[in-house]
């Protein structure tokens, strides 16, 4: 345990001693549609301590976006529905709050990033017009001093030439410069969360590389804390201080990057480590994938959700669904069974 | 890495050639420009609609100028015409063609060419004022439901259901016998009639714009309603919106001279296209056939005029027709001068 403290990641202080800025607790969204009740996330919880970057990771499906868009309300209701949990940022209730207060806290205290930076950006309006748009609505300004920003802002995503950027419209601009200026948008009134949903998974490798490492510095610089959502491990690994594990909209694996990689204790976390290709095995090594399909959320399996797909599952895991248990100081684990037993 | 992505930028921006040339339109290929003249089309977007008008859509051009010149004839008709449209000359009743009344007099010896030049400039101050009135309604109905949808689209969309329910014509009837004969109350009628009909076509352009992931965007900064269709709903569904005003301008052309037509419409003497049909044109119309081929041919004219241009327009304004060459290229500046 200890020995994983200290090669965990390069946060100065422990995590315990750090205030936390979004708590989550039983979180649980469902959608109505023709009398069939989907549970898209089911009493998940998790905090989001100041500055650091907390992962949401699994498969399409799993209710990572669902958990995202719900801190923000942005669920689209019907058929959509928070039907219970409680969302803390800094202490004030966002499900609680009116659609007037919600929506003054989205940009400026709260900003998303989306995950498709060809359409996430509207084709008739320039690249300064919907940068400048988050600060337009929160704080005003004549368009003088909002073009400056932008341009500052422009320059802080390390877009070249951002005098005349700003002038472009989204279509003369590449993938990842898209991204950037999305970024760069989400910046725009100094929120003190950003919630990534999956940032890089319409770029390619080389770009996702450099606008994650951009997403980096910048929460570093600024103690932004992130939320990164992605379906990607490699990305996490290197980015995140924390990680959930979603599966079926639960969370099947809470802990630091370090627990989580080197001593994955959920089946599914291991059967997601085992389908990453390494390196350091032999070339012709062939790939484990997790066997099955994910499953139908209206109608999920009983028990633990995972046992259909699980080669360790047994009994119990068919007739009760397993609690989230803590395994050791900040690692938890939703399963019965212990992985590492011979 | 900079330099390499203001490198692909500059390609990006000077016009795309591969994409220019790729996804003409098939029927423009022969007329497609040499590459040295290939600037000219990005120096404005107004520029860039001309030339594509022009080039792509002839007949399209043509509607055009019919249109410029309605407009031109209705503005100053007060000059056009050699005679006033109600001088009554009882010698001169239903003389034929003549170089003194080129389309001949009719039974009160009033002349015919005078009078089309004043149904011009009725025909498009009701045309005008009724369709910006009818698509104000329409926007204003087809964003709100199309939008908030949920009860409020629901609630909206029944009612114009039940109001298209009623055919055209007896909403028309019934309303001038309730409001009386008159210009504005055509004008408000007409609006009314198609701005409800024609709420649909925009709500249904703003069913598909409001799910574009730029609009949850918006709403993720904190974007108010308002702001949202303001800024991100309405540009989005203007190309539908400009091709709903050219098909209603003749649209409304045609329903105020069948109301006029039917006696319902602007009461005589007005020079109204449909009322000089119906009055002078019916009565007279073996003895002094010009009495009605001539506000006939205008009223022929006009509405063609005006369906050529609008179609043109929806061809090049609807970004599923428009070729590789689109409006927001045409916004560059200075092809391969961004990159400094």
């Amino acid at each position: 345990m200890l020995a994983e403290e200290t090669h965990r990641h390069d946060h100065a202080e422990p995590e315990t001693q750090q205030e936390v800025l979004l708590r989550v607790s039983g979180l649980k969204t469902q959608f109505r549609q023709d009398g069939r009740t989907v549970t898209a996330v089911d009493g998940v919880s998790f905090d989001v301590r100041r500055g650091e970057t907390l992962a949401i990771v699994g498969e399409s499906g799993s209710g990572k976006s669902v958990t995202a868009m719900s801190i923000l309300r942005l669920i689209p209701s019907p058929p959509g529905e928070i039907v219970d949990g409680e969302v803390l940022f800094d202490g004030k209730d966002m499900l609680g709050l009116s659609d007037e207060e919600i929506r003054k806290m989205r940009g400026s205290e709260i900003a998303m990033i989306f995950q498709e930076p060809m359409t996430s950006m509207n084709p008739v309006l320039t690249i300064g017009r919907q940068l400048s748009e988050p600060i337009q609505v929160h704080r005003g300004g004549d368009r003088k001093s909002l073009l400056a920003k932008c341009v500052d802002l422009l320059r802080k995503v390390r877009i070249p030439d951002p005098e005349n950027r700003v002038k472009a419209y989204p279509h003369q601009l590449s993938g990842g410069m898209r991204q950037r200026a999305m970024i760069a948008m989400g910046l725009g009134c100094d929120p003190r969360l950003i919630i990534a949903d999956e940032p890089t998974t319409a770029l390619d490798v080389t770009v996702q590389a450099q606008i994650l490492e951009l997403l980096k510095d910048l929460t570093r610089e600024r103690g932004t804390s992130m939320i990164l959502i992605t379906h990607d491990l490699g990305v996490v690994a290197r980015y995140a201080d924390r990680i959930n594990v979603m599966y079926a909209g639960r969370i099947v694996e809470q802990g630091s990057s370090g627990d989580i990689f080197k001593h994955p204790k959920h089946p599914y976390t291991l059967g997601l480590m085992s389908s990453i290709p390494r390196l350091d095995q032999p070339s012709g090594t062939r790939l484990t994938p997790i066997t099955g399909q994910p499953p139908d959320l209206s109608n999920l399996p009983s028990g633990c959700p995972f046992h259909p797909r699980c080669r360790f599952a047994e009994d119990r895991c068919r007739a009760e669904r397993p609690p989230l248990t803590q395994v050791s100081d900040q690692h938890w684990k939703a399963c019965w069974i212990d992985v590492n037993k011979p | 890495m900079t330099a390499d992505l203001s490198e692909k930028l500059g390609r990006e921006m000077t016009g795309d050639p591969a994409r220019a040339t790729d996804e003409q339109p098939e029927t423009s290929t022969d007329t497609l420009p040499p590459p040295a003249k290939l600037p000219l089309r990005y120096r404005n977007r107004f520029v860039e609609f001309f030339y594509r008008l022009f080039t792509e859509r002839p007949l399209g051009a043509v509607g055009a100028i019919i249109c410029v010149l309605l407009l031109l004839t209705g503005i100053f008709a007060d000059f056009i015409a050699p005679h006033g449209y109600n001088a009554i000359s009882p010698l001169d009743r239903l003389k034929p063609p003549s170089a003194e009344h080129w389309f001949g007099t009719d039974h009160l010896g009033r002349d015919v060419f005078s009078r089309v030049v004043y149904g011009a400039q009725l025909s498009v101050i009701v045309a005008f004022a009724a369709t910006t009135l009818s698509i104000i309604i329409s926007v204003i109905i087809g964003l709100f439901s199309g939008y908030l949808g949920g009860r409020t689209d629901m609630t909206t969309q029944r009612v114009v259901d039940g109001w298209m329910c009623f055919p055209d014509l007896i909403i028309l009837i019934v309303a001038v016998s309730v409001l009386g004969p008159g210009t504005w109350q055509v004008i408000l009628i007409l609006g009314l009639l198609f701005g409800i009909s024609g709420s649909r076509i925009v709500r249904g352009a703003v069913l598909t714009a409001k799910e574009n992931v730029y609009v949850h965007a918006a709403r993720s900064i904190g974007a108010s309603t308002g702001w949202i269709l303001w800024r991100h709903i309405l540009p989005n569904v203007m190309p539908p919106i400009i091709v709903l005003y050219t098909t209603r301008l003749a649209a409304v052309i045609l329903a105020e001279s069948g109301l006029s037509f039917l006696g319902l419409g602007i009461p005589p003497p007005a020079p109204s296209w449909g009322g000089m049909l119906s009055i002078d044109g019916r009565s007279y119309m073996f003895l002094a056939p010009w009495l009605a081929i001539m506000p006939g041919l205008a009223l022929a004219i006009a509405v063609f005029g005006i369906n050529m241009f609008g179609d043109a327009l929806r061809d090049i304004l609807d970004p599923r027709m428009r070729g590789g060459t689109g409006r927001y290229i045409a916004r560059v500046r200075k092809p391969g001068g961004q990159t400094t």
